[in-house]
């Protein structure tokens, strides 16, 4: 009986006996990876770090309301994306999912201004309309989370085509889950970045569950990095946890892209400490596993590996942790005091004006009183339409705290769930 | 001016805009080799060549997708998707990522690319081949929508769509490819948000949709010579932006409308512009706004039925009579 295999491979996984461990022969994945300059190494540790105070903050924030909807945190991935982050040149493409507050702090973007974004501010990445799921840079060529499970992988073949069509050198890396490798986009974007031999590097981040369905459950072929090969996208398996190893992986992968013009699939094995968002109860996996694959938390392994080889001391990563975590108070605090969207902007960027489309009431509903649409702009911002708006954006006020409390407290989270007791009133 | 049929006006539109513009290039299924389903794009490869005429796998959510990607950095990527129902398996790339992208990210990326693609009954090819769908791309904001009916309009749309820096789609009629009509010299352009009056009439308003606009024309011509109507004909030509001034200047004036799409009834064209017409011209008029629509049914393969599917001339001149009704 399927539910019968489901807990004995739970338990099979819950001894650590993982299929998920990089085990592939005369990959050279199993040697160490030999550390770069002190200063890019002593860097790859703080970024990480300052992932993991971000999350762990955006959390609390969550708990108290002042972020909504989902909130997805890469709490254990940071080794993969800092790993792949750190070797992308400037004119590189990175594209992500919406598990992408890291990706955005990686290639650069100010976190006070992915914080902003959480918030729902007018200073956030997005102006607030795109949320966690939907962070954009471009200016640092981030070129977005999305909230569709395989919906990037086309847009990465098309910006990769773009490069190639414009004879550019720059590569695409677009990372996207496990479970996104069920998707029809898989297929057909594997299919086409190889025949059209597109300067693309996909990473898939195995974290080894597609929301609450266990790898196994939900992928014939777990070997990831095998997906793709029939469709003429080989793959390499990477351990995920280990930043260095990451790092000496995608640099070679961008090589291949660039140089050869081959596409690759580079499988990260890693795993996500936290629940698929923010409000999951996790009956899916058990503590004994999750504590397992926390004895490899990248971030510990990469300190200790670091003061081995006298480059830190425990005092050096106290004081990066301290740096980290006044950068995030520095990021709560502007989001807090930033702007909300003004209401009058509620249309603005619906479609990019110009000639043919002067303004979004040339396409829109109008108001009650009946007038020419050339005059809906002006009716909108002062009349029945602002009113209107007013009365809907005052429903935001109502107290999300007790609630998302009560929901947190009802499915019982793991200890390591943050809880925070603090009272918070709206 | 030249006379030339509605698939070459389309072929002109794009070797033009090729020609002026090196960011613009065409992928689709059999658009090259082939030289196109319906043959709008011959000889595009030839001229060309295949960086900028790309055949691509049957694959339509990531064509589209990847058309996006392009548009995301600056191309003017044109995606040919081989009709309407097709377009359903991109359904994602294009609501999801086309039409929100721009809003999402806060204005910081636009995406100009047009997704082209015929719709419409009349060849019998059944209930995967043959719908009408613009209804549900209206629905969307971010899109604009193009239904061209005439030659000088699919040339001159087409080529307004291929410069928006909005995506675009851009939606042509399987039987109106081999139509012939006039198509001007100059390089024009026709701006969406431009209906045209195909005739003027002080009776009752027309609107015809896509191929509809040409059944309204000749049902115009039916009542004006069997029942002394003399009807104006409107036809939108993009439904977003949607012209909705002159729709209303001309109910202000004939106190009637009749609106004509071979779409489907529910939520349909004519559901929204009955509802915004009488949402601004109530006190205009004289009865009940009549919506001539194409059968609530999925399109069937017998000739006979799929006539009796698609609306006609009779049908539009039965409605536009019923305005007169007592009421």
């Amino acid at each position: 009986m399927a539910t019968d295999k489901t807990a004995t491979e739970k338990k099979q996984r819950s001894t650590g006996k993982s299929t998920s461990l990089p085990s592939r022969e005369g990959d050279g994945r199993s040697r160490s990876p030999e550390l770069p300059d002190k200063k890019t190494a002593l860097e790859l540790l703080e970024k990480m770090i300052l992932i993991r105070r971000f999350e762990e903050r955006a959390q609390e924030m969550y708990m108290k309301a002042k972020i909504g909807g989902f909130l997805h945190l890469c709490i254990g991935e940071e080794a993969t994306v800092v790993g792949t982050t750190s070797v992308l040149e400037d004119i590189d493409y990175l594209i992500s999912t919406y598990r992408e507050h890291g990706q955005a702090i990686a290639r650069g973007t100010d976190p006070k201004f992915v914080m902003a974004e959480l918030f729902g501010r007018e200073t956030g990445v997005s102006h607030g309309r795109g949320g966690s799921m939907h962070l954009f840079d471009a200016e640092r060529r981030f070129m977005g989370g999305y909230g569709i499970v395989g919906g990037n992988l086309p847009l990465a073949a098309g910006i990769a085509l773009a490069s190639d069509y414009r004879g550019e050198s720059s590569v695409t890396v677009c990372m996207f889950g496990d479970g996104a490798s069920n998707q029809g986009t898989f297929g057909e974007t594997m299919n086409l970045a190889a025949l059209w031999k597109l300067p693309v590097v996909f990473i898939v981040i195995n974290n080894q569950y597609g929301m609450g369905t266990a790898l196994e459950r939900h992928s014939a072929v777990t070997d990831l990095s095998k997906k793709a090969e029939c469709l003429g996208v080989p793959g390499d398996r990477v351990d995920g946890m280990d930043v260095l190893a990451v790092r000496e992986c995608v640099r070679e992968h961008l090589r291949i892209a660039r140089e050869d013009r081959q596409p690759t699939l580079v499988e990260a094995l890693t795993y996500r400490f936290r629940g698929h968002s923010a409000a999951d109860p996790e009956v899916y996996r058990t503590k004994e596993e999750v504590d397992e694959w926390r004895k490899r938390d990248p971030i510990v392994v990469y300190g200790e590996l670091l003061k081995r080889e006298g480059l830190i001391d425990d005092a050096g990563i106290e004081e990066l942790d301290r740096r980290a975590t006044g950068i995030v108070d520095q990021a709560v605090e502007f989001a807090d005091q930033s702007p909300e969207p003004v209401l009058e902007s509620l249309y603005d960027n619906v479609y990019a004006l110009g000639e043919q489309v002067q303004g979004w009431y040339t396409v829109d509903e109008r108001t009650p009183e009946v007038h020419p649409g050339e005059q809906e702009h002006e009716i909108g911002a002062t009349g029945v339409v602002h009113e209107l708006a007013e009365a809907g954006a005052a429903h935001a006020a109502a107290g999300d705290v007790q609630r998302r409390r009560r929901r947190d407290a009802s499915t019982n989270g793991p200890a390591d769930e943050a809880q925070d007791d603090e009272e918070e009133q709206t | 001016m030249a006379v030339m049929r509605y698939r070459e006006a389309l072929n002109l539109a794009l070797r033009e805009e090729m020609q002026r513009d090196e960011s613009v290039f065409l992928m689709g299924e059999d658009v090259g080799v082939f030289q196109g389903a319906f043959k709008v794009t011959q000889g595009l490869l030839e001229e060309f060549g295949e960086k900028r005429v790309r055949d691509t796998p049957i694959s339509e959510n990531t064509i589209v997708g990847m058309g996006v990607g392009a548009a995301m950095t600056g191309l003017r990527p044109i995606v040919e998707i081989m009709t309407v129902n097709f377009a359903l398996l991109a359904m994602d790339q294009i609501i999801n990522s086309a039409a929100h992208i721009h809003y999402m990210f806060g204005g910081q990326v636009k995406v100009p690319v047009v997704v082209r693609f015929p719709q419409g009954g009349g060849h019998q090819l059944g209930p995967t081949h043959s719908h009408t769908m613009e209804a549900m791309f209206l629905q969307v904001p971010g899109l604009l929508v193009a239904v061209p009916s005439t030659p000088a309009d699919a040339r001159a749309l087409l080529k307004a769509a291929i410069r928006d820096d909005n995506p675009v789609i851009f939606i042509e009629h399987e039987t109106l490819y081999g139509m012939r009509g006039e198509v001007p010299e100059t390089d024009g352009l026709v701006r969406f948000g431009e209906a045209a009056v195909r005739r003027e009439g002080s009776d009752v308003t027309i609107v015809g949709i896509s191929r509809m606009a040409i059944t309204a024309e000749k049902a115009a011509d039916i009542l004006a010579s069997e029942e002394e109507i003399e009807a104006e004909v409107i036809d939108p030509r993009t439904l977003r932006p949607l012209d909705l001034d002159t729709i209303l200047t001309s109910v202000q004036k004939t106190n009637r409308c009749v609106v004509v799409e071979e779409g489907w009834p529910h939520g349909g064209v004519g559901a929204n512009l009955a509802a915004l017409i009488q949402e601004q011209a109530f006190d205009y008029l004289d009865a009940p706004i009549q919506r001539v629509t194409g059968a609530d049914v999925p399109m069937p393969y017998s000739k006979a039925l799929e006539q009796a599917a698609i609306p006609h001339e009779e049908h539009v001149v039965k409605a536009a009579v019923a305005t007169f009704r007592d009421v």
